[in-house]
């Protein structure tokens, strides 16, 4: 009897934590199942290695400005729910953290890496998930018939190289607008290429190459083996050797550093070297000291913190204590960079939803946004962008959407801009892009998309 | 004329900045037969010590006394408590050890003082100047100073004092040092002390040309030529192939690149390494082992 007793006491017990267990947790699931459901993003990010700088900058820009949305109940209500994968800048595992947040349904992918973007072109095309890369990746995915899953706003590598002939040739006494003169400015310029060894830094040779022919340049590549921390060699051949009149710094991490220190260590003068934007942050001219003074680097966004959505930033997030960086870093050139990317996402999904009703946004559906987004001057004085970031307008076979440029210089201190936006040469670098985009699409047996059919 | 010899004094000096790394790489092999992966990290976490007492308002003296602190702990931590269990075990495992010391010290330095990239300035003036018409930087010169000093002082070490002595004992045969009396991880620690002050010395040169940040920690694969061509055990070995290595590779990038499209510094040191290594299999000045079978 007393056994039995003992037995069901237990049994009940067992019954009663488990409906006291359970019960709480139920309804907790049951709340979870009715909250609304999040717009999920990806970062592929890397905090770590020889670029952290760099991923740690834009991924925490880029999240910080969604966890401004967020405080701000979202994107139309729709809340942001991210994800960071590390990739350490390195090609197996971006694609690794490719293959892993697939499954989660992303809209869309930012490798936020060269390497990266070439090696998920193809997947992402196959999967139908678009690949945006912002500043990176290649210039000639800018033909939206051929490359309809890959996005290069606002500007790409291209563009970029354009606008850096004409600003040389201003600084060379150029007015800057009437092109039919600009060459009688750039005839036997010397301009020497310095660039890292990478499929990164040989994008922009035959573009080189050929306004070179065009101009009357004398163009020379410099290639400096990865990771190019001794470019002693180079730079003796481009002072004493080549003498060359301007050098263009296309590094990226240290070997962005180590030409400023050369170049003051040989006498070359700082403000006749311009570097591409994956030079031109803070981390890239803070370690050469005083030897960076002068530097000219390219841009596409606006630095520091005087924007009205930085200042946001600063008093809602941090505000909050909610920042995913070092509160001195906010403003700062990648920082802000992330900032742009999640803006011009933002954006899209914005069109998303105009088109497609208020929900969460799938992968199809953002590429037809990603398609049709247009950011005018009204609607970034609206966002609080106004000199951040630039208007954009993209199309079936213009995925590019910008393409203006800036320059800053490096005053020692910080990054000052050193010109207003420079338009680059747009027909001719499109002629580039739809040239090259064609022998890709022979080469890949691509049919060209009819862009007067599509919606 | 003029320019080919700039161009040979320049590589010359940027070789003995090699030298400084590999040295780290052949004081612990000489003396433990152990090849240290973890070198570079370690002149990384040096840098990066260094930048963050001078962060802290630390005057220079102190900063680099308290980096050295910094080594002299890493070196006891490292032989107590991963190379010891490993005594006599095949060298192959004290190398992988040295793998995984090289990563934990990675992040570990860069969890404590972060992932940005640091400038060091530690005064050493920056002055370039011409003689006959060939350039010349007093940086440069005077890491070659330093270099050469802290050459002179590690050979007179390893040649003329007890523990130095001791130290090539414990290289030769770990046993035979054993059971003569020699503390094995006494040694093994005094070897790691000095690899760290060596890794400090360039972790402050490199620190200094490129800013301090993960990417010191590459300035381990420049040193692996020069110990190969110099041979792995020989500190004079180290400075004379550092310099055949600094060089050959200014010359063929500067003469030879510019025919087969550049860029090819990097693996040019590796060509006269495989090139030393068919006469000398040892390298220029390795200890040549005979073993009975």
């Amino acid at each position: 009897m007393g056994r039995k007793l003992m037995f069901t006491l237990f049994v009940l017990v067992v019954a009663a934590s488990f409906v006291m267990v359970s019960g709480p947790a139920m309804a907790a699931d049951k709340e979870k199942k009715k909250e609304a459901p999040k717009q999920y993003v990806p970062l592929l990010i890397y905090r770590t290695g020889p670029f952290a700088a760099g991923g740690s900058g834009i991924g925490s820009g880029w999240e910080d400005f969604m966890q401004l949305r967020n405080m701000q109940g979202g994107v139309n209500g729709i809340m942001y729910e991210w994800e960071e994968c590390e990739t350490a800048y390195n090609v197996a595992r971006g694609i690794e953290c490719y293959e892993r947040v697939k499954s989660k349904k992303p809209a869309y992918i930012h490798p936020i890496s060269t390497g990266i973007t070439y090696a998920l072109l193809p997947k992402g095309t196959k999967d139908h998930i678009p690949i945006v890369f912002e500043g990176y990746g290649r210039a000639d995915a800018a033909d939206g018939r051929v490359f309809k899953w890959a996005f290069n706003f606002p500007t790409h590598y291209w563009s970029q190289n354009t606008a850096k002939i004409k600003f040389i040739a201003m600084k060379q006494g150029w007015d800057g607008k009437n092109m039919a003169d600009i060459g009688k400015y750039l005839k036997g310029l010397k301009i020497a290429n310095l660039h890292i060894d990478v499929p990164y830094g040989q994008e922009t040779k035959p573009i080189l190459d050929d306004m070179a022919k065009k101009y009357g340049l004398v163009v020379r590549h410099f290639p400096v083996s990865w990771p190019g921390i001794d470019q002693k060699a180079q730079w003796m051949d481009i002072v004493r050797r080549f003498k060359a009149d301007w050098v263009i710094n296309r590094n990226w991490g240290v070997s962005c550093t180590v030409p400023l220190k050369e170049a003051a260590r040989m006498g070359f003068p700082r403000n006749r070297i311009l570097g591409v934007w994956w030079c031109g942050s803070e981390e890239d001219v803070l370690p050469a000291g005083p030897a960076a003074k002068g530097y000219y680097a390219t841009n596409f966004h606006g630095v520091g913190r005087d924007f009205p959505m930085i200042k946001q930033i600063v008093d809602k997030v941090y505000g909050a204590m909610k920042g995913n960086i070092s509160f001195t870093r906010v403003g700062s050139v990648y920082y802000n960079r992330g900032v742009i990317t999640g803006i011009t996402m933002d954006e899209a999904l914005r069109t998303a939803h105009k088109k497609f009703g208020v929900k969460v946004i799938n992968a199809e559906e953002m590429r037809w946004a990603l398609e049709h987004m247009n950011i005018t001057e009204e609607r970034i004085k609206e966002i609080g962008a106004e000199g951040l970031m630039q208007p954009m307008k993209t199309s079936c076979a213009d995925h590019e959407g910008g393409g203006l440029v800036r320059i800053q210089q490096w005053d020692g201190q910080k990054w000052v801009v050193a010109s207003d936006w420079i338009s680059p040469m747009k027909d001719y670098v499109r002629d580039m892009v739809e040239k090259s985009a064609a022998k890709f699409a022979k080469e890949k047996k691509i049919k060209l998309r009819d862009c007067s059919k599509v919606d | 004329m003029t320019f080919f010899f700039e161009v040979l004094i320049n590589g010359l000096l940027m070789g003995i900045m090699y030298s400084l790394v590999a040295l780290g790489f052949a004081l612990i092999y000489k003396a433990s037969d152990v090849f240290n992966m973890a070198q570079g990290a370690m002149s990384l976490l040096a840098g990066l010590a260094l930048v963050g007492f001078l962060e802290m308002s630390f005057p220079l003296w102190l900063a680099l006394l308290c980096t050295v602190g910094i080594m002299i702990i890493l070196a006891y931590s490292t032989v107590f408590f991963v190379l010891k269990p490993l005594v006599n075990r095949p060298p192959l495992m004290l190398f992988m050890a040295t793998f995984g010391i090289m990563y934990l010290l990675e992040g570990i330095g860069q969890s404590i003082w972060g992932t940005d990239a640091k400038g060091l300035n530690i005064g050493i003036p920056e002055i370039s100047f011409e003689i006959r018409g060939i350039l010349m930087n007093t940086f440069d010169l005077t890491f070659a100073g330093v270099a050469a000093l802290l050459v002179a002082s590690l050979v007179w070490f390893f040649q003329k004092t007890r523990t130095g002595r001791a130290l090539r004992a414990v290289s030769d045969d770990h046993e035979a040092a054993l059971s003569v009396g020699i503390p094995l991880l006494k040694a093994w620690a005094v070897t790691w002390v000095i690899a760290g002050i060596v890794a400090t010395v360039a972790g402050v040169a490199w620190g200094s040309r490129l800013g301090v940040q993960f990417s010191l920690g590459y300035i381990a694969f420049k040193a692996l030529p020069v110990l190969i061509i110099g041979g792995i055990d020989s500190i004079p070995g180290a400075i004379i192939a550092g310099l055949i290595v600094g060089a050959g590779e200014t010359l063929a990038e500067v003469f030879i690149g510019p025919y087969v499209g550049g860029g090819i510094q990097t693996f040019f040191p590796y060509l006269i390494a495989l090139l030393v290594l068919y006469f000398k299999p040892y390298g220029l000045f390795g200890k040549e082992i005979i073993e009975r079978v």
